[in-house]
């Protein structure tokens, strides 16, 4: 056998040029510093890029949540611990028939620039955000107010006024708010970003704003790089009762929360809040106790497209009733999510309370895994239409996936047939979208809702209400929409939970949904970082965290 | 020569209108873009009818096409769906995506060609048999496993290197990812050269080289070689456009806002102006690619000739 | 797997024949390096077709194809790699054959477990049997792989061809159309041209590869005629009156093809793989569709949890792969004529 000397043979043109070639390119592009490290009590926190511009009527996401969080406090602010909705600037709010509100704020708060923050801050701010010329994602949540549609005709053409005749300023810390129907817990809906106010500078310099927010929040923007970094710095001067512990947070935008996680490891980052699904299974060995995990405002169902007659006809209610039963939500919950989303038995969250509205087992047998009944009501419902369903959900977001193809195997392992049930994916989440405003679907999808305030009504109105304006499977019950309005008539908080109590029994009746879980928030963070919470909306509470 | 690369200049105009007609008019087959700006709620009608207003989508497809194009000669690529200008958009991801590419194409160059030439020359034996072990792994190993793994190794277990990169994105850190974005591509170089080498190894001009008593790093350095790496540079002239806009899983493991994360967030969000401008640009330096691999082939093969 | 390219060619090739050691180095006995000394340099031109018999061979009677089909079935790698081919064929059709389970089965209770008796390779994260589904994810991953890559292969290798050999205004239109196609990325690509489909067939995901596929082979065509068309042969050839048809068939394909066999067979295994990327993105395989590219794109993301999920998929295509490497490498080899 041959076997000689080594073989010497090197490509040294090619090696040396492509050296050249780098070096060249290094001079070229020229390289910037790394910058890894962390700012003394500082805490280096992991984010996304909110897909909107940073106003606060105009923010629906988390991530954009997050940083409103921090810069700015409207009338009301939810108790990071409790989620009751308490005063903030607000001293009072008063109102003897639930639709006249009088509004007194509390002396001497400035925003972050000097500028004081007064009842005319609020108007305007409310102002801005419900006129159509603005575009702002949020200008539903003033439809309350009267005069909405003067400033948001409902055709998307001009507007006939300019501002909301429903407010009024009386003084500098006082205006009045009349709304076009009763409505007794408006007023615990003040925590949420869209009511907060706003200083002249941003509707002086509104581009100016835009770069650099200025708020009256504990924390103030530094720096701002769209889709990088956002740099904020606890602000000395605050006067509220939440100052920040620390010296300021660095929002670092992650695209992929796996990198954020890696990072977190390697001593990058101190702080992730959305542990992905599948680094949960050694969470625990990763980070020890520095791993929280707690419940959240957010419930994920099974939606049924109400308008198609082969799912709404009465007879399916037994179907959609018997599907809900097919579906193994323990194991599913256990196996796939690593227990970080619990079995959901009613149609709201635990983070409500039970004296907020949160009432476990309001769903009854119906969400109770039993695969011989569930085969039972299926079959006496005539079945599956045209004996197959598909479980709709967006691909481009989120690993649904796992999880649909999980329900769809507890439903085909019940009704012993493979092909009952499969995933159908859809492209993007704007087509996902179009496919229910055209009533497209047909059969059941994936539904999320993240609250936007702690409140029972939050779960029920906008979801199941006739024509809500989350109501995606159209469903329209006559007795659910006269309890709702009974309920946001009642003059006491405990009769207006009653009454949306009442509600959801008939969503228990009539399964236009099928609650799956309730999914908590997570966290991991890194040693140099201790009380570390998540409030309700599965943000941490910065203004808590101590650093050191 | 020159009349060559001018010619080829020129042609460049309609493939630039073909290109921007075509994926504009993909961008716009995709459907309404409005639904989902508004996340996981239904979308107020008055609001969205707005927003569709403002962004011509209301109007036919020729008259937004035209209209894009209108703003495009007056210097203004639009808007992106977060309200950045695209411009700004580029600016910052082209530079990033550019040294990643470099790297990535430096990596599968130096190694690429080296492997080859050893497997080619000794074809049969082990590091040859290692060579075709290691393309298998990498053609059926995803780049996200590659990638974590690699990542995970160096920027946790190791410490060597950050496991995501900078905002500033200094070449340092793009190692890593460049080596992972070149993987797949290293498997064509390689075996590219490798055949190649075999094939040209018999050629009468390496028989005269051999005959005239050339030293042997000098027979294959100077007449393999160069002979032998037409088929990979046009591979790598073909590469470089997909390696720019097709970076979307590396960009995304190492967190590096290229242009692939740009352009697929664009697709997602059905935000024309962000696509049509980044694929715009990506066509130019293809375009720009393929010519210099044309021209290369007169340099590495004397016998063809330009007009 | 023995080295896959001991084959009786390596006496003309003159590289490191497992079977050849009664051979002299040739490099050894050839010309002295100027530092003298007999070096290992294994370059073959020293040894003229002397392993085969017959020069300059083909009998006048018998074409160049026919030739290296005479030539491919007494290759033994060709054999192998053949049988392999068949072999995956064969359990596409019948996965019954050797996997008796069901693929679409899951017991979630037994999610990412590893092997357990009657479940060799271990359960995936819905507790499916990873070894049936690798079985039967042999249909589709197969059919995508081998159609696709046939479909842009020829598609490539003729308009690449094509534009290569006559250059000038059918270069540039060819080219450019190819430029256009290479610009759309194939995400966007997949959105707007596979979500209006509702088949759950694999046509349309294979229809969409070739069209994204064909101009990166047909770059490397025109690139490789542009340089075959050149050689003196095909000059010669073509001052003799060779027809075009003639020259590009006889003279030009069978020196060109090296390239595009070697892009074609790689590009065979990330064609399987991009109908995983398909398919993740909503667009590619309908559920429940088994292939092994949505397998190896779902084991990704739990790498950590259970490598199990990725090493069998992943390793179907890794031989997959291999036996179209090899079976290219003979074909290249069968058409070679320097070689005889």
């Amino acid at each position: 056998m041959r076997r000689g000397a080594p073989y010497s043979l090197r490509a040294r043109p090619s090696l040396g040029a492509v050296v050249l070639i780098v070096t060249a390119a290094t001079t070229v592009t020229g390289c910037g510093g790394g910058d890894g490290g962390a700012d003394a009590g500082v805490i280096r926190s992991s984010w996304g890029d909110p897909p909107n511009p940073l106003e606060p009527a105009n923010i629906n996401d988390v991530q954009g949540g997050k940083v409103l969080d921090m810069i700015f406090r409207g009338l009301k602010r939810y108790d990071p611990r409790t989620g009751e909705a308490k005063n903030a600037l607000a001293e009072r709010i008063e109102s003897s028939d639930q639709r006249d509100y009088t509004i007194t704020l509390k002396k001497g708060r400035r925003f972050a620039n000097g500028e004081k923050v007064t009842a005319a801050s609020f108007v305007n701010a409310w102002n801005y955000g419900a006129r159509i010329d603005h575009k702002q994602r949020n200008a539903y949540f003033f439809e309350y107010i009267e005069g909405y549609d003067k400033v948001h005709p409902a055709s998307g053409g001009a507007p006939t006024a300019k501002t909301l005749s429903g407010l009024r300023i009386k003084n500098d810390r006082t205006f009045t708010v009349r709304l076009t129907q009763k409505f007794s817990t408006w007023p615990k809906t003040l925590g949420y970003n869209a009511y907060a106010p706003l200083p002249r500078a941003f509707f002086e310099d509104h581009a100016a704003w835009l770069r650099k927010p200025v708020g009256n929040g504990p924390y103030q923007v530094r720096s701002y790089v769209k889709g990088s970094v956002m740099k904020l710095r606890a602000w000395d001067g605050y006067p509220g009762p939440d100052k920040a512990r620390n010296k300021g947070v660095d929002l670092r935008v992650y695209t992929d929360s796996n990198t954020a996680y890696t990072d977190l490891q390697a001593g990058n980052l101190d702080l992730v809040d959305d542990v992905p699904a599948q680094q949960l299974k050694f969470v625990r060995s990763d980070l020890g106790d520095r791993y929280i995990s707690q419940p959240a405002g957010i419930i994920q169902t099974l939606t049924f497209p109400m308008y198609d007659r082969a799912w709404s006809s009465p007879a399916k209610a037994k179907v959609r009733r018997g599907i809900s039963m097919a579906i193994n939500r323990a194991q599913i919950t256990e196996r796939i999510f690593q227990g970080t989303r619990t079995p959901a038995t009613d149609w709201t969250s635990p983070v409500l309370r039970r004296q907020g509205g949160y009432q476990p087992g309001l769903c009854g047998d119906a969400c109770r895994y039993d695969p011989v009944r569930a085969r039972r009501l299926i079959k006496a419902g005539g079945g599956l239409p045209g004996g197959r369903m598909t479980i709709t959900y967006n691909a481009d977001s989120g690993s649904h996936k796992d999880w649909v193809d999980a329900v769809c195997n507890s439903v085909n392992t019940v009704l012993r047939n493979d092909r009952a049930c499969v995933g159908a994916p859809v492209g993007t989440f704007a087509d996902y979208r179009n496919k229910m405003a055209g009533k497209k679907m047909t059969g059941p999808f994936r539904a999320g809702w993240q609250m936007d305030y702690p409140l029972i009504q939050n779960f029920l109105q906008p979801l199941y209400y006739t024509g809500a304006s989350s109501n995606d499977g159209h469903f329209s019950d006559t007795g659910f929409d006269r309890l709702v309005n009974q309920a946001n008539a009642a003059s006491a908080d405990g009769r207006a939970i009653a009454g949306f109590r009442d509600a959801e029994k008939i969503l228990a009746e009539r399964m236009p949904a099928i609650p799956l879980w309730y999914q908590n928030g997570s966290a991991g963070y890194s040693q140099r970082l201790s009380e570390v919470a998540l409030n309700q909306f599965s943000v941490p509470v910065y203004t808590q965290i101590k650093v050191g | 020569m020159g009349r060559y690369a001018l010619r080829r200049l020129l042609q460049m105009i309609p493939v630039f209108i073909g290109s921007t007609f075509l994926i504009f008019f993909m961008v716009y087959a995709l459907g309404d873009p409005v639904a989902a700006l508004f996340g996981d709620k239904a979308p107020d009608p008055a609001t969205a009818a707005r927003i569709r207003r403002d962004l011509y989508l209301d109007e036919p497809l020729w008259r937004q096409y035209a209209h894009y194009m209108g703003q495009i000669f007056s210097g203004h690529f639009g808007t992106a769906f977060n309200g950045q200008p695209v411009t700004e958009l580029m600016a910052s991801a082209f530079p990033v995506t550019l040294r990643l590419t470099l790297v990535a194409v430096a990596f599968e160059m130096a190694l690429g060609i080296t492997l080859g030439v050893l497997s080619g020359l000794r074809r049969g034996r082990g590091l040859d048999t290692s060579v075709l072990l290691l393309t298998l792994v990498v053609v059926s190993v995803p780049t996200f496993v590659s990638g974590t793994v690699l990542q995970y190794l160096f920027g946790v277990s190791w410490g060597w290197a950050r496991p995501s990169v900078s905002p500033e994105a200094p070449l340092d850190e793009l190692l890593l990812p460049g080596v992972v974005l070149g993987l797949v591509s290293l498997a064509y170089t390689t075996r590219l050269t490798r055949t190649s080498i075999v094939e040209n190894a018999r050629a009468d001009y390496v028989r005269t080289a051999v005959a005239k008593g050339l030293p042997r790093h000098r027979i294959v350095t100077r007449h393999l070689l160069r002979n032998s790496l037409i088929p990979v540079v046009t591979f790598i002239g073909t590469d470089i456009g997909a390696l720019m806009g097709g970076a979307i899983v590396t960009e995304r493991i190492f967190n590096i806002h290229g242009v692939g994360y740009q352009l697929y967030q664009g697709i997602l969000r059905q935000n024309s102006p962000t696509v049509v401008g980044f694929v715009t640009v990506l066509v130019i330096v293809f375009l720009l690619a393929n010519l210099l691999v044309d021209l290369l082939y007169a340099v590495l093969d004397p016998r063809i000739r330009y007009a | 797997m023995p080295e896959p390219f001991d084959t009786r060619y390596d006496m003309t090739e003159a590289i490191a024949p497992a079977g050849g050691g009664g051979l002299v180095d040739p490099a050894a006995s050839g010309p002295r390096s100027p530092k003298g000394g007999p070096r290992r340099l294994t370059l073959p031109w020293r040894k003229e077709p002397g392993g085969r018999s017959g020069g300059p061979a083909a009998p006048t009677g018998r074409g160049l194809w026919t030739d290296a089909w005479h030539d491919l079935r007494r290759n033994p790698v060709f054999i192998v790699s053949a049988l392999v081919i068949l072999f995956l064929v064969a359990i596409a059709i019948w996965p019954q054959l050797i996997a008796s389970g069901n693929p679409y089965h899951g017991d979630l209770a037994k999610a990412q477990d590893g092997p357990a008796p009657g479940h060799p390779f271990g359960y995936d994260l819905q507790g499916r049997d990873v070894y049936t589904r690798t079985v039967y994810g042999a249909r589709a991953s197969i059919t995508v792989g081998i159609c696709a890559t046939l479909g842009a292969a020829l598609l490539g290798s003729v308009l690449g061809g094509l534009a290569g050999y006559f250059g000038g205004w059918w270069d540039a239109l060819l080219s450019r159309i190819a430029d256009v196609f290479f610009s759309i990325p194939i995400l966007l690509g997949g959105l707007v041209f596979l979500s209006v489909v509702t088949s759950g067939s694999v046509w349309p995901v294979v229809g969409f590869i070739v069209l994204l596929g064909w101009p990166q082979i047909s770059r490397i065509a025109r690139g490789s005629v542009v340089t075959v068309k050149e050689h003196d042969y095909v000059q010669a050839a073509r001052a003799l009156g060779a027809s075009s048809g003639r020259t590009l068939l006889r003279h030009i394909a069978p020196n060109a093809v090296a390239p595009v066999i070697v892009v074609a067979t790689i590009a065979l295994g990330t064609y399987i793989s991009l109908e995983a990327t398909l398919s993740f993105l909503g667009v590619g395989l309908k559920p429940p569709t088994v292939s092994w590219g949505i397998d190896i794109s779902s084991a990704a993301t739990q790498i950590r949890n259970a490598p199990h999920m990725l090493l069998w998929p992943a390793g179907a295509l890794s031989i997959t792969v291999l036996a179209f490497i090899m079976l290219g490498d003979a074909v290249r080899d069968a058409l070679d004529p320097k070689l005889r």
